[in-house]
């Protein structure tokens, strides 16, 4: 449970955060630090096993139908990361409060922050497969926000949308490897899958497993080369950046080699791929960095190549490299964030980024230069410093390595290479910005930033001096644990000191740091160099190349299937089904005849269908004479009505007998505002094709119904009407399945019936009808003389109109009728007043708006849903029973019956709503100006 | 029986589709109409034909089968706040573009 909360803390948090804002800075910045707070206490329970190494797993019934549950894992690789992600997020809203100009939202960058940290958590804490990807994508999405934080900017909203296609590009693959990972152990809990790693191993998939994964983590960690999209990220606030690529974003990738170390490494593909992509990485990134002359584009690589360095630490496969790994994250995590914040303090204080122009910013800021040089100096791994420590067992773990084959002695020797150029970067960012001569023309003069934004990177660079004075103290027991579950077992003995003697290792710093100050020195002829081959093979190019060229094709494809002709389109759709009927059709062995015996014709009912078809007919022929079509489509329903009463469906024909009534009388009111003629457009040629698939489609539509008809019935109706009485208390077995057995179903359909009617009645608003302003006959059309036998009928009719809709109402359960048709018939009687007696009468005594109807109607089918739940029942269930009155007798009285009330208030209520606003749209005549009511 | 309400359904539905393929927006709506008819009577029929026997319980000793009977009950109430949906949407339309073209251009 503890888990469950402290990841979902941020994400209720990020809302509230957002809403706080409004209350100023301040609060949003409490706000959220109260969030992170909140979500690491949540964890406090669980830390003295955690670092006991124990693995606590915490389950939440999610699906159990589906076998599917919220199940989150807490171990020390867990722990490791949860605390990373909540302590430097922390420090990061402490220095977004002072960072972000007032005319940001500091409120919106703390909700997406913490938004992120609730994914991030979420990645570290799953223990189910398919859990930790959903998480993993919502990095991905919660990252787009703040890379685009600026949204303003183009550069923001581009590099936004890289991260967002790369690390989604590779979240796909990782959701295929995750899926085959399911497959081949049976389980996608991570229990199951880490202790399987023989299994994995062994099976013939693997490879497809490992690449799929590794695609995925490559990714997302930068790894070359899907490396471009991270500088391009710096687009981003540099809280952001401080925070996505020091403990979080870029850790993630890292984080899924580590967590998946005991299932798929220890294979000489595993060695190859990860091992050797890093290796590339932490070449190119290092190079890369030296010739950025941008502060944050200089860290942004520097990053990619300290990623590679850790990618390879774990492709090295040995668990003394593993645990190197391991602390290298640590590190790597604290001496980055306090570099990118420092970067952020002299962005923020002298109003660029470009290494050429700030020159000597000592002077102006000495403390922040301190703290940015003892963080440079971790980065280029310096001795006394916690980089050095986990860049020499890197280095010792290389020599080891190379000792084992031929060629082996190449490795230290590029891996020192790259030391070099990570020192001479990280020589760079400190001479070439505090020291080397005067500053050249900086847009503002720079001062020390205030008090508060210098304590977060105070904080991590005394980390970064603690942990490596005194590592085994600082971070031994961390690390311990973390490394036993990264292993899955008990970590190797390994030492977490200064010294270590003279070794290799050793002499590889010595040479990096020498090597470095003697590529610092010669760097003006390696920028000439460089600039030569500059753009040459640029990955971002590429990237937008290949985006532009998917556009466009999707855009081509579309622009080919979408003609923007609805004619056509639902031709296509029409032919398609018929196709697909006729292939069907066609490829059955069965006869079309069934075996059923077949009912006797009898006149009357052949009499009917005949006026069926002919009315049918008739409508399609004289459409153009729109009139006299509607009426023949009346006469098609009315007849439709009369089959439902032939054949033993007295229900349907009361629904589908005021149904027209209501449907003809809408159209006819439309048909006001619309031409009362067809013009004659299409060609000869165009309604013989359409004529033809017309025929073919109902010709295959008869069949089919045909064939059906004549077989067998095979139904699970009997089910219904046997429990009709005992179950439902109700002898109306079709009434009794809409409000009883299938009652949710009808929920959904009167929910939607309320949502058609308030569609219509927003496409009301402001409808301005170019309609005929007088009838036929010449009169207009509010000006009819409402007949005073009529009016007077009207009104007397509709308290006995009333009186059978309640009767109908009451019946419904027992007897054919119910809540619809109930509902129905009333709809009618009311807006049999509106017809008779105009609309101004009608509204003195009803309003239009009849909303409430349908509120309360809608209201009352939840209740009677909910009132279930009181007595322990699920949503819906009902309850009868048998009540004597004097008079009336013995009736069953059921919870239904309110329900039933509830469709009858939602029909009446769309269906006035529809029907009576649309009828008083119209164009007041002058003589009635003011005198007609609009909606 | 079983061949005429067949060929009604049919009839019903090439008629429908022919409607719906015109290009005007009222005649859409009438092949609407007419394809609800034919799709609410083949439903019904799945139950096949039963002449005389409504499904209330106690009149009789076998009935028509109430389940195609109660979907089709709340499809005609759907059907008719469909219709009215896209007669509406036709009307906005007529007086928002001037026309009343199904693509919304003469």
């Amino acid at each position: 449970m503890y888990l469950a909360l402290s990841v979902l803390t941020p994400f209720l948090g990020a809302a509230l955060v957002a809403w706080l804002s409004q209350r100023g800075r301040a609060a949003a910045a409490w706000g959220a630090g109260g969030v992170v707070l909140l979500s690491l206490l949540w964890l406090a329970p669980l830390l003295p096993a955690a670092f006991a190494g124990e693995t606590e797993i915490q389950r939440l019934t999610w699906i159990p139908a589906v076998g599917f549950d919220l199940v989150f894992r807490l171990d020390g690789l867990g722990l490791l990361f949860a605390l990373m992600i909540l302590c430097i997020g922390l420090l990061i809203i402490l220095y977004a409060r002072y960072y972000l100009s007032p005319r940001d939202s500091l409120g919106r960058l703390c909700a997406y922050l913490l938004l992120f940290m609730g994914s991030m958590l979420g990645i570290v804490l799953s223990e189910n497969l398919i859990q930790l990807l959903v998480f993993w994508e919502l990095t991905s999405l919660s990252s787009f926000l703040l890379i685009a934080y600026w949204r303003g900017r183009k550069a923001a909203r581009r590099g936004a949308r890289m991260a967002l296609a790369v690390t989604g590009a590779g979240g796909m693959a990782l959701l295929a490897g995750f899926l085959l990972l399911g497959e081949i152990v049976g389980s996608y809990e991570l229990s199951v899958v880490l202790a399987s790693g023989d299994l994995i191993r062994a099976h013939p998939l693997y490879e497809t497993v490992l690449v799929l994964v590794l695609l995925g983590a490559f990714a997302k960690s930068a790894q070359f080369p899907f490396h471009f999209w991270l500088p391009h990220a710096m687009a981003a606030p540099t809280p952001v950046s401080a925070y996505l690529h020091s403990a979080t974003m870029v850790k993630a990738g890292v984080f899924l080699l580590a967590r998946l170390f005991p299932a798929l490494a220890g294979t000489p593909e595993w060695t190859a791929i990860v091992g050797g992509v890093g290796l590339a990485t932490l070449i190119v990134g290092a190079v890369a960095a030296l010739f950025k002359h941008d502060l944050k584009g200089l860290l942004a690589y520097s990053t990619v190549s300290h990623l590679g360095l850790i990618t390879a630490l774990f492709g090295i496969g040995t668990p003394l490299a593993a645990v190197a790994g391991v602390f290298h994250i640590i590190n790597h995590a604290i001496f980055k964030a306090g570099l990118f914040m420092s970067a952020g303090i002299i962005d923020h204080e002298c109003g660029t980024r470009d290494m050429r122009r700030m020159n000597g910013l000592w002077q102006a800021m000495p403390h922040t230069a301190a703290l940015a040089m003892v963080a440079s100096a971790a980065m280029a791994g310096v001795p006394l410093l916690n980089g050095f420590l986990s860049k020499e067992m890197f280095f010792a773990e290389v020599a080891v390595l190379g000792g084992r084959s031929d060629a082996g002695w190449l490795l230290p020797v590029l891996v020192t290479l790259a030391a070099m150029f990570t020192v001479a970067y990280s020589m760079r960012f400190i001479i070439d910005v505090f020291f080397s001569g005067p500053p050249k023309a900086l847009p503002q003069t720079p001062h020390e930033p205030p008090r508060w934004m210098r304590v977060p990177v105070e904080i991590l660079v005394v980390l970064c001096l603690l942990v490596g004075i005194f590592p085994a103290q600082m971070v031994g027991p961390l690390l311990g644990v973390a490394a036993a579950a990264v292993l899955g077992g008990p970590p190797p003995d390994y030492s977490l000191a200064i010294w270590h003697g003279f070794n290799l290792a050793l002499l590889m710093s010595v040479a990096a740091l020498i090597g470095g100050a003697l590529l610092y020195a010669w760097r003006e002829p390696l920028f000439v160099l460089q600039r030569r081959f500059e753009g040459l093979l640029d990955a971002r190019t590429i990237f937008e190349a290949s985006l532009a060229a998917a556009i466009a094709f999707a855009t081509a494809a579309i622009r080919r299937i979408d003609t923007g002709s609805l004619q056509r389109q639902a031709f296509v759709l029409v032919l398609a089904v018929v196709g697909l009927g006729a292939i069907g059709m066609a490829g059955a062995d069965a006869a079309l005849t069934g075996a059923r015996p077949l009912l006797p014709i009898d006149g009357m009912t052949a009499l009917g269908f005949l006026t069926l078809i002919v009315a049918t007919l008739a409508a399609t022929v004289l459409h153009r004479r729109r009139f006299l079509a509607l009426i023949y489509v009346g006469v098609v329903g009315l007849i439709v009505s009369l089959a439902f009463v032939r054949f033993s469906a007295p229900d349907l024909a009361l629904t589908q007998l005021s149904v027209e009534v209501v449907t003809l009388l809408l159209l006819l009111l439309a048909l006001r505002f619309l031409p009362q003629e067809t013009p004659v457009e299409s060609s000869q040629g165009r309604r013989w094709r359409d004529g033809i698939l017309a025929g073919l489609a109902g010709g295959g539509i008869g069949a089919l119904t045909w064939a059906m008809l004549t077989r067998p019935a095979d139904s699970i109706g009997g089910w219904f009407l046997e429990n009709s009485v005992p179950g439902g208390g109700g002898t109306n077995a079709v009434n009794v399945i809409i409000v009883d057995f299938r009652a949710f179903d009808t929920f959904g359909e009167i929910a939607v019936l309320a949502i058609a009617a308030l569609g219509i009645f927003a496409l009301l608003d402001k409808f301005a009808p170019v309609g005929l302003e007088r009838d036929p006959l010449g009169h207009p059309w509010d000006r009819d003389l409402h007949p005073v036998v009529m009016s007077a009928f009207a009104r007397l009719l509709l308290p006995l109109a009333l009186v059978v809709s309640v009767f109908i109402f009451l019946r419904g359960h027992n007897l054919p009728g119910g809540g619809f048709i109930a509902g129905l018939i009333t709809a009618v009687a009311l807006m049999m007043q509106y017809l008779a007696n105009g609309a101004t009468w009608a509204n003195e005594r009803l309003s239009p708006q009849t909303h409430p109807w349908i509120v309360a109607g809608l209201g009352a089918a939840v209740l009677t849903g909910l009132g279930s739940g009181l007595f322990g029942y699920p949503f819906l269930t009902s309850t009868f029973a048998y009540f004597d009155w004097p008079v009336v007798g013995k009736f069953p009285l059921a919870t239904v019956m309110v329900f039933d009330l509830g469709v009858f208030l939602v029909v009446v209520g769309a269906t006035l709503l529809i029907q009576v606003n649309l009828g008083m749209v119209h164009r007041a005549s002058p003589a009635e100006e003011g005198r007609g009511w609009r909606p | 029986m079983e061949a005429l309400i067949a060929i009604a359904i049919g009839a019903l539905t090439g008629c429908g589709v022919y409607l719906l393929l015109r290009a005007r927006s009222f005649a859409v709506v009438l092949g609407l109409t007419l394809l609800s008819y034919a799709v609410n009577l083949f439903l019904f029929a799945s139950g096949r034909l039963v002449v005389g026997k409504p499904p209330i319980i106690g009149t009789a000793d076998t009935f028509a089968d109430p389940l195609p009977q109660a979907l089709v009950l709340t499809a005609i109430v759907i059907g008719f706040a469909m219709t009215a949906f896209v007669i509406m949407l036709a009307l906005r339309m007529r007086a928002d573009l001037g026309n009343d073209h199904v693509d919304g251009r003469d």
